[in-house]
């Protein structure tokens, strides 16, 4: 299993405020791996870091090539693909142009056009509402619209920010349900950062529990879900 | 009534110099969600330039051509250089980095050019048009070359893949750059065209107005107001809202007593922004949601 | 349908300046207020006079400070605002013999009354469509004061001479005991002082009271100022109510010191001046109101003593030298400032 990102003593700080102390991680290839904490414990943060969207020190590593001196868009074309809080859809622009910019850095015109149909096989609601403007979507339809834009950058590493955030509990199964899929066909190493643990831990593989800025708890996924200590003093249930 | 079909026809005519101009506006507001308050300036110094080429003996259209790469590589040049530091600061500063941008060049002009007119010419001469007494070729060719202008800043933001880029990069940055976009050369390319739209601007303008360094001051105005009125976020509103401050201008010239030249560009601004309280957003422009 | 664009409001377009901030400490202001005292002193009478139009401006660009910086409303017809209040000290000094001081409160109220007014249509405006607005009126005003209407009152295009005041008969005879007599630029610089000092006095408290917070609320965040039980509209109103009667009081005070009133001399440029000096001394921040006062008043000179044929790009470059160096302006200095004062008292 080789290491997909290396993440070695990151500091991440909001002007004079440091919210990472000293983060270390490892993603291994094609596993999907969740990093779980409460409000403000630093989940959000470490995201931006990865994509440079923070000032941080510290060494980050995506298949042996260092982050730090990338800007954002730089990171995001060797293969990072970031879904953000809030989803961060392009609300003035249809359904189709949102799958389009996912893929706006790619060279290979002909496969965007079948990759946005595999994207409509994968969300049909996407495909009936393709000409709408993205802004009058659902939240939970807008939240596969940022997954699936994500998606068309064919990434090798997805990271997901609270993506069950404001959801119905139905739609968040579902939406879980294709991440696996996702990770298991398409082989893209997933990285979400969630509060709603018990999903979460549903389909990951690896675990991380941070608190306040620092990793408090690591291990497998099953075996954190098994630890009825653990889930009580961290994760609240 | 025939005055009122023969003002509001003239008014289409003179119209088409402020909505070329707004189209350059609005180009801007696209890329960089403000005004630039030195786009006249600018537009004017590129159509000095198209002149000096002809001086020097270069046939119009190519003076045009040149003066058209000049303008857009010169506008990339000015926000890479002044306005890029600038990105951080609040936007106030970046406004009173217009006024100076707009000061520098008008000073400029004058000290190069000096301030007595010039005649400029038009590639569509300017026999009346059609046989009509109230527009001419060149009016015509103006409105023609705008349309075309816009038809094509429409094709390039909806069809092809920059322009999408833009579009985005506009609309949500933080999303832009988390699709790969560098948002920062964005701006530069949206100033770019700016200045180059502006500079058609200028040159299809100048036969009209003559040319002379403060030849843009009160077109720049005409141009924001009709930009505002056709809604900032689109360019068919603005080529619709030069058209009607254009005919605004000469129906209050016409028919209100005592409205002199002086009083025309404030009574236009005030119809504008009674249509603004009625519509905040312009008439083509999207309504904006406001969420907390 | 038309789409529809969402904005989640962002952070909001004016910086805040922290309360703690917003004045300079008291042993600043103290020699500030020593150094305006003293200086005219020992300077000639045309410094004097400079030095008074520094305190005007200095008002305009303050009054312009409450509206934008507090309140966030954008502001480039202030010019309109000065005008009417020195049209107004103007005509009624010279056509109803009032006494120039009485004036004063009279220009304040007048144009209180036109700013808010002027406040209610804006109301629905913001940003650049309120910038849109407000330039208007700036450009409008000359053109309404060469009205021939209006010409039996402001003189037309040739506008009013002032009479320039004596300093009062009290004060002469006590200094004729000490053998000085008190020039008439020295007494409009110390009567222009007390007016200022007392305007400023006012203004901050303004700011740190209620209706302060109101305005900062508004300015930060208007839907949620509303939601929180902030009658949005009557504070918006009163802020340009209060900042064009400031702006009204300071046209007077300038009308008396220059003794002459014309439509050309309030135009955009005067608008655009002010909304520069508010600029460079740092947005919202009271004390530097006089500092980009300097700059409006001092550097277009200097530019021109630099190179008469290029005197506006002369300034066009100083002006980025000074954004770029100090984006925030003068508070920026300040800041930096108090910072290695900090430091070097820690030693």
């Amino acid at each position: 299993m080789t290491a997909l990102l290396n993440i070695k003593a990151l500091n991440a700080y909001y002007g004079q405020v440091q919210a990472l102390h000293g983060l270390e991680f490892t993603l291994n290839e094609g596993s999907v791996t969740t990093l779980l904490g409460a409000n403000g414990a630093g989940k959000t943060t470490t995201l931006r870091a990865i994509c440079n969207m923070v000032r941080t020190s510290g060494a980050i590593e995506f298949d042996g090539a260092p982050l730090s001196n990338r800007s954002t868009e730089n990171i995001v074309r060797l293969g990072i693909a970031h879904v953000p809080q809030g989803r961060g859809t392009f609300t003035t622009m249809t359904v189709e142009e949102n799958l389009q910019l996912g893929a706006i850095t790619r060279g290979d015109k002909a496969n965007v056009t079948s990759d946005i149909e595999r994207m409509y096989a994968h969300f049909p609601v996407l495909k009936q509402r393709h000409t709408q403007q993205a802004g009058t979507l659902s939240g939970g339809e807008q939240q596969m619209l940022a997954v699936a834009r994500a998606l068309m950058l064919r990434p090798r590493l997805m990271l997901l920010d609270e993506p069950s955030f404001g959801l119905a509990p139905i739609i968040v199964r579902d939406l879980f349900k294709i991440l696996g899929k996702i990770n298991r066909e398409e082989k893209v190493t997933i990285l979400v950062v969630e509060q709603n643990a018990q999903l979460a831990l549903e389909i990951a593989d690896q675990a991380y529990v941070i608190e306040t800025g620092r990793i408090v708890m690591s291990g497998k996924a099953n075996e954190i879900a098994g630890n009825e200590d653990v889930r009580k003093s961290y994760l609240g249930y | 009534m025939e005055l009122f079909t023969n003002q509001v026809l003239a008014g289409i005519a003179t119209g088409a110099i402020y909505a070329c101009m707004a189209l350059a506006v609005v180009m801007i507001y696209q890329a960089i969600d403000h005004l630039n308050f030195a786009q006249g300036e600018m537009a004017m110094f590129s159509t000095f330039i198209s002149w000096q080429l002809m001086q020097w003996g270069v046939p119009y259209w190519g003076a045009f051509l040149l003066t058209l790469v000049f303008s857009f590589i010169g506008g990339i040049a000015i926000e890479r250089l002044l306005f890029k530091p600038l990105a951080k600061a609040p936007i106030l500063t970046n406004v009173a980095g217009f006024i100076a941008l707009f000061a520098i060049i008008n000073s400029c002009a004058g000290l190069i050019w000096d301030f007595t007119i010039k005649q400029y010419p038009t590639p569509f001469g300017s026999a009346p048009f059609l046989g009509s007494q109230l527009i001419s070729t060149h009016q015509a060719g103006m409105i023609g070359v705008t349309v075309l202008l816009l038809i094509a800043l429409y094709v390039f933001f909806r069809y092809t893949r920059m322009g999408l880029a833009m579009r985005a990069a506009a609309s949500v940055p933080e999303s832009a750059r988390l699709v790969g976009i560098n948002t920062s050369w964005m701006i530069a390319l949206g100033w770019g065209m700016a200045a180059a739209i502006g500079s058609i601007a200028g040159m299809l303008i100048a036969p009209v107005v003559f040319l002379e360094p403060n030849m843009m001051g009160g077109v720049l105005i005409y141009g924001f107001a009709a930009a505002v009125l056709g809604g900032l976020t689109s360019p068919f509103g603005a080529v619709i809202g030069g058209f009607l401050v254009g005919i605004f201008e000469n129906l209050a010239g016409t028919y209100i007593p005592g409205v002199g030249n002086e009083l025309k560009l404030p009574i236009a601004l005030a119809l504008i922004i009674t249509v603004l309280v009625v519509k905040p957003a312009g008439l083509f422009g999207r309504p904006i949601v406001k969420r907390v | 349908m038309s789409a529809v664009q969402e904005v989640v409001t962002a952070a909001p377009a004016i910086d805040a300046v922290p309360k703690r901030a917003m004045t300079l400490g008291t042993g600043t202001s103290l020699i500030v207020l020593a150094l305006l005292i003293v200086t005219p002193l020992f300077v000639k009478n045309f410094i004097i006079f400079q030095m008074t139009m520094l305190l005007v401006y200095g008002l305009a660009v303050l009054a312009l400070n409450i509206l934008t910086g507090g309140s966030g409303q954008f502001s480039l017809g202030q010019s309109a605002f000065y005008a009417v209040g020195a049209y107004t000290s103007a005509i009624l000094m010279e056509h109803a013999g009032m006494n120039y001081a009485l004036t004063l409160p009279i220009s304040g109220l007048v144009c209180f009354a036109f700013g808010f007014l002027f406040g209610l249509p804006a109301l629905r405006l913001s940003g650049v469509y309120l910038a849109l607005a407000t330039f208007a009126l700036a450009t409008a005003m000359p053109q309404l004061l060469k009205l021939g209407y209006f010409e039996t009152w402001t003189g037309g295009v040739q506008g009013l001479v002032v009479t320039k005041p004596d300093p009062p008969e009290a004060m002469q005879s006590v200094l004729a005991w000490v053998h000085l007599k008190m020039s008439q630029d020295m007494w409009l610089y110390y009567f222009t002082l007390i007016i200022t000092i007392a305007i400023y006095i006012f203004s901050v408290n303004l700011l740190k009271s209620r209706s302060g917070r109101a305005f900062m609320a508004i300015r930060d965040n208007e839907i949620a100022a509303s939601a929180m039980g902030i009658d949005v509209a009557l504070y918006k109103t009163l802020a340009f109510g209060v900042s064009a009667a400031i702006t009204g009081i300071a046209g007077g005070l300038g009308a008396i010191a220059v003794q002459f009133v014309a439509p050309d001399g309030y135009t955009i440029t005067l608008a655009i001046s002010l909304f520069l000096g508010m600029v460079v001394g740092g947005v919202g921040w009271l004390p530097g109101s006089i500092v980009g006062s300097a700059f409006i008043i001092f550097v277009p000179n200097i530019a021109e003593g630099i190179s008469k044929g290029l005197s506006g790009a002369v300034f066009g470059v100083i002006l980025f030298l000074v954004i770029f160096l100090v984006p925030h302006g003068a508070r920026q200095v300040a800041m930096v400032a108090q910072h290695l004062l900090g430091r070097l008292k820690r030693r």
